[in-house]
């Protein structure tokens, strides 16, 4: 199905089963521990091997030389796949690094050898046996240190007006510049892979959020045919972009079975997690604004400066300001230096996240220096077109209704604008706002639905499920498009042999999967009708049945013995083209400063969220509740720490990467606006899930400045930064 | 990890001479620390020797009006102990501001008091540690190391010791009691139980091999108003950036430990006498001969203002309590 015109009312709209807040369909499953995630597979792969990654010990250089002895004589020992037999690999496009190092290193923990044994214990006892010893080379580890030498990126810069020649003129001025950490994805299950070949067939159960792209980089690694590849994910424990591509656990059990002749099993173990896989890239970001007296922005600059592996990408932390806010000359781009730590890449909003952080703290600075409410501020500079485009509208934009209810529903009147005023015992207590942003991406989607003799609906795609909801939305979809209850769909996602979906990422997933749900479902309603030799145009599907003038069949009829499927995907025209599609939201934060110690705690949360229609109530508000928690971890306390001199990620587990913990988070609340976005797709749905991260760290620490009168424009805040300037003590 | 072998032990002193017998064999207790470390192979251990069974669980008074607490007590049976919770509150907090309800569940006496150093450098079998590799070097030096020392630390090592409830042991003089394998006994004093790293990181206390713990004796209580802050990036789950156990007086006089800041509980007993003088004296004295590192100078600040706000607290609570009938 081409979506190329704005949705009109479509059976989505009744909104019967859409629209309202269903528990997800798969929690049964996870709360009786019947959910099988990728190394949980024990019937599929009998006999299987265990594996254990040996990462690289240095950052940059060579493997002089590897001594395999004694590792291969130790008890269980099946097989030990190095570069040296892995046999020819190739690198797929969205690696950088090469996911089997050796004799060249490129990052710290970079996996050189996989060794595979009878039992797990065995193979990591085995594991610890084997020597390298390695001749290490110099690299750049420090961003700040090579930040002159980056490039401006492919894309270049996006130039309006004169920026320079307007800021020299702005009457009120701010140039700042902000840094953000790297931050590594931490979810809760590591990435995982068994692998089993049968012939020159191969399947692996992984946890991955793009069976796709795993299944075109597995393949073409492999230099093997991609439809001999077949991918298993139905559930996956977390990934925040951390699994959107093939990484070193699926290679290396494709690899170690093949070596090994059986299955073999292969689990990241924690330590590994942090320097051997992805991490959301540090950058150093400069923000310009210059504004006439009454806040009118005239001129704003954001530039940001990251750093990668040869060949990898830029964070594109200044994107968001392209967009955000009115103002007649910019200058806006990103810039890449090389860097040889570990590959950075996306992790949940990849570029709003962090660019928000930077973009929405400066607004606060400059709201200030204007003697302005930052609320007014944002809403004086709201523009409902493409401020590069005048001829280019937003799809919806409610930024400005989410700004105001947000402050009515907080009681943003009742903050004292002037900071370091408030107290509460020995706390020093602030209020602090952003503005929330985050693009809507259109990308194909496609699924099979089948209808049996009992009138069940089977939904299958290669959509994948990280905890987001994406079960319970599509059955939802399902439901409502086939006019039957949630008891009467089931929904098989995360398997290659099923239609290829958008995947999860980019807060793509709900509204293009459902969308490729939907155009899947009018095709089966078509045949349904054909079937009855009714037009499809006069069938309505409601309760079960079929009802075409004062004909009404139960759907189960209609389908006959064998049954009726149908496939179909959307795929989009020009509308992100002709229209510009974001969604947005509004961040209002209560943080509490000890005015001793300088800790920092968050007392209460509310986002506000116009992100289109919102398919489930209840797992959209999860998907909020837990990117706010997010956020506030990027403000207070997550960092990758970067040892410079020997280029690697120092805390390397869950005790030394601080993320926010229950005590961290107070009461959260999440307010969705009522809206419909016929230009996004005929759900008329956008992203969310990324929406709710963007701009709470900036939130968060417009409160910490409003609590104490102090900027840290470093995250994470940390009260080491800002001890010394805190009162003194009485 | 390595292979080892394991045995339950029926007697201290036979759990101590099974250690004697065999080089390399450790104690395990609630196992949270040290299996942990075998998994790294920072502990490699060939033999094992569960003191679980051991009974040496229970609380009993002492004597002289104190508590004898067991090697094997839980973290959380010790905090909830009513007579712990009543004369030795600062004990309670601190053990409550430790790891997690799960941990304290598992966490003994003698392990908390053994635990190991957090520094990630320890962590990491590829970097040089003096700790757990004597001569290799030390990459925290001149390296990533916000958290650790800044007094009392050495050219070879400026780890800090991790626990909470040895601060507040520290501040209370508890004493060690311990077994060896010819069945004689000693106690050792906290105050010379850890040791500092000097030239060798890797000796961190007075126990001997084979030695087991089979209690901590805490003296009659001292009264005043106790309190533990533990300061910390997150509110709960991390280990302590700078920690204060301290118990406050009517007078103002009292005692501080302090935890985070040096490779054992931090108490300077001279400089207690400047108590009532308030919080800059008083960490003058407790932090003279401090050497911090550029990451962690910081924590010189920190201890000050934490210390001034736990006297202020201290004071206020006193205040209520004398008010109260
Ligand atoms: C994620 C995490 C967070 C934590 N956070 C904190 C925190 O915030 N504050 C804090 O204080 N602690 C914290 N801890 C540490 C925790 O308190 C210790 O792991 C625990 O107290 C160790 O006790 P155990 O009985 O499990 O010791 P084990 O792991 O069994 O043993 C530790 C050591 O003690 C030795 N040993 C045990 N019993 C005896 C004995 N009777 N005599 C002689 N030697 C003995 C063992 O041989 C071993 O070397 C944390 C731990 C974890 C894993
Ligand atoms: S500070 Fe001590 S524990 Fe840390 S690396 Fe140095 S020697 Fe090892």
């Amino acid at each position: 199905m081409k979506f190329d015109t704005p949705a009109t009312t479509n059976p989505i709209d009744q909104l019967k089963v859409v629209g309202k807040p269903t528990d997800r369909i798969d929690g049964p499953l996870k709360t009786t521990g019947k959910a099988t995630y990728a190394y949980e597979w024990h019937d599929v792969a009998p006999n299987v091997a265990y594996g254990w990654v040996i990462g690289s010990g240095i950052a940059k250089g060579r493997i002089a030389s590897m001594d395999l002895e004694a590792a291969r004589k130790a008890p269980g020992v099946v097989a030990i796949v190095t570069a040296e037999n892995a046999g020819p690999l190739d690198k797929s496009k969205r690696n950088t690094a090469t996911l089997l190092g050796g004799p060249e290193i490129e990052h710290y923990q970079q996996a050189v050898a996989l060794v595979v044994a009878e039992t797990f214990e065995q193979a990591r006892t085995a594991a610890g046996l084997v020597r390298i010893d390695y001749t290490p080379a110099d690299g750049a580890y420090d961003l700040a240190a090579v930040k002159d030498k980056a490039e401006k990126t492919k894309d270049g810069d996006s130039v309006v007006g004169d920026f320079a020649g307007a800021f020299a003129a702005a009457p009120v001025k701010l140039d700042e510049t902000y840094t953000t950490p790297d931050e590594s994805h931490a979810m809760m299950e590591p990435h995982a892979t068994i692998a089993a070949w049968e012939g020159d067939r191969l399947t692996v159960w992984t946890s991955n959020q793009m069976i796709d792209w795993m299944v075109t980089d597995l393949s073409a690694t492999l230099k093997m045919p991609k439809d001999k590849v077949r991918v298993i994910s139905p559930f996956i424990g977390g990934g925040f972009g951390g699994k959107l591509f093939l990484r070193a656990d699926a290679l290396l059990a494709a690899l170690g079975a093949r070596e090994a002749g059986r299955p073999v099993k292969v689990g990241l173990s924690r330590p590994l997690m942090m320097n051997n896989t992805t991490h959301r890239p540090a950058t150093i970001q400069r923000v310009r604004i210059g504004a006439t007296p009454d806040g009118t922005i005239t001129a704003i600059a954001h530039e940001s400066w990251s750093g990668n592996l040869p060949g990898g990408s830029e964070e594109t932390a200044t994107d968001q300001t392209r967009l955000l806010y009115a103002g007649a000359n910019r200058l806006i781009g990103n810039r890449i230096a090389t860097l040889d730590l570990p590959e950075g890449n996306a992790m949940r909003a990849p570029g709003e996240a962090s660019g928000m952080m930077a973009l929405e703290v400066a607004m606060d600075e400059m709201a200030e220096k204007l003697g302005m409410d930052p609320v007014e501020f944002r809403i004086r500079n709201d523009t409902q077109t493409d401020p590069a485009d005048p001829n280019r509208p937003f799809s919806q934009r409610q930024l400005v209704q989410c700004l105001r209810l947000g402050a009515e529903r907080f009681g943003w009147a009742k903050r004292n604008p002037k900071p370091g005023q408030v107290r509460d015992g020995r706390w020093l207590v602030g209020l602090g706002m952003a503005a929330a942003f985050r693009n809507n991406l259109l990308t194909k989607s496609a699924a099979r639905v089948r209808l049996d003799q009992r009138g069940i609906v089977t939904v299958e795609t290669d959509m994948t499920d990280i905890g987001t909801g994406s079960y319970t939305i599509i059955a939802q979809t399902a439901a409502e498009m086939m006019g039957v209850g949630l008891d009467k769909v089931a929904v098989r996602l995360g398997d290659s042999s099923f239609p290829v979906s958008a995947g999860s990422g980019g807060q793509w997933g709900a509204n293009n999967a459902t969308a490729g749900v939907y155009a899947a479902c009018v095709k089966l309603r078509e045949a349904v009708a054909q079937r009855l030799g009714v037009n499809s145009a006069d069938a309505r599907f409601a309760d079960g049945q079929v009802v075409a003038g004062n004909r009404k069949v139960p759907l189960a009829e209609a389908a006959g013995a064998d049954g009726l499927s149908a496939e179909d995907g959307i795929e989009y025209g020009n509308l992100d083209k002709t229209y510009q599609q974001s969604t947005f939201g509004a961040h209002y934060v209560e943080a509490a400063v000890d005015s001793a110690t300088g800790e920092i705690r968050v007392r209460r949360m509310l986002a506000v969220c116009a992100a289109g229609r919102i398919l489930n109530p209840k797992s959209a508000r999860s998907q909020v509740i837990g990117a706010m928690t997010m956020g506030v971890g990027a403000a207070l306390m997550e960092e990758l720490a970067l040892d410079k001199r020997a280029g690697f990620f120092v805390n390397h587990d869950l005790a030394g990467y601080e993320v926010p913990v229950h005590a961290d988070i107070p009461h959260q609340e999440v307010i969705f606006l009522d809206e419909a976005d016929p230009v996004s797709s005929p759900m008329k749905a956008k992203g969310v899930g990324e929406l709710g991260l963007c701009g709470v760290g900036a939130a968060v620490a417009n409160a910490v400045h409003n609590a104490t009168g102090l900027r840290v424009r470093e995250y994470p805040i940390t009260l080491d930064k800002f001890l010394d300037r805190l009162p003194a003590m009485g | 990890m390595r292979p080892f072998t394991y045995e339950r032990a029926d007697s201290p002193a036979a759990a101590a001479a099974a250690v004697e017998r065999r080089p390399g064999a450790k104690f395990i207790a609630g196992g949270t620390n040290l299996l942990d470390l075998m998994k790294l192979e920072i502990e490699t251990p060939a033999h094992l020797i569960d003191v679980n069974g051991l009974k040496l669980d229970t609380v009993e008074a002492t004597p002289d009006g104190g508590l004898r607490i067991g090697a094997l007590v839980r973290n959380t049976a010790l905090a909830a102990d009513q007579r712990v919770r009543r004369d030795y509150g600062v004990l309670s907090r601190a053990l409550l501001a430790g790891a997690s309800g799960q941990l304290r569940n598992k966490a003994t006496t003698a392990g908390n008091l053994l635990q190991r150093t957090r520094c990630p450098y320890f962590y990491d079998t590829n970097q040089p540690c003096n700790k757990r590799q004597p001569g290799s070097g030390c990459a925290a030096i001149g390296g990533y190391s916000r958290q650790l020392a800044v007094v009392g630390s050495s050219d070879a090592c400026i780890a800090t010791h991790p626990s909470d409830m040895a601060v507040a042991m520290r501040a209370l003089d508890a004493t060690v009691e311990t077994v060896r394998a010819d069945g004689t006994t000693r106690t050792i004093p906290i105050a010379e139980f850890h040791r500092l790293p000097g030239d060798t990181p890797h000796i961190e206390t007075a126990l001997l091999p084979g030695e087991l713990i089979t209690a901590v004796t805490l003296p009659k209580p001292v009264g005043g108003t106790h309190v533990y802050r533990k300061v910390r990036d997150r509110a709960s789950y991390a280990f302590a950036l700078v920690s204060v156990a301290a118990v406050v007086q009517r007078d103002g006089g009292g005692r501080v430990a302090l935890g985070g800041v040096a490779h054992k509980p931090w108490r300077v007993e001279a400089a207690e006498a400047e108590m009532p003088r308030g919080a800059k004296v008083v960490t003058a004295g407790l932090l003279a001969d401090a050497k911090p590192t550029h990451d962690n100078a910081f924590k010189l600040t920190l201890v000050e203002r934490t210390l001034a706000s736990v006297l202020a607290e201290a004071k206020g609570q006193g205040e209520r309590k004398a008010e109260t009938p």
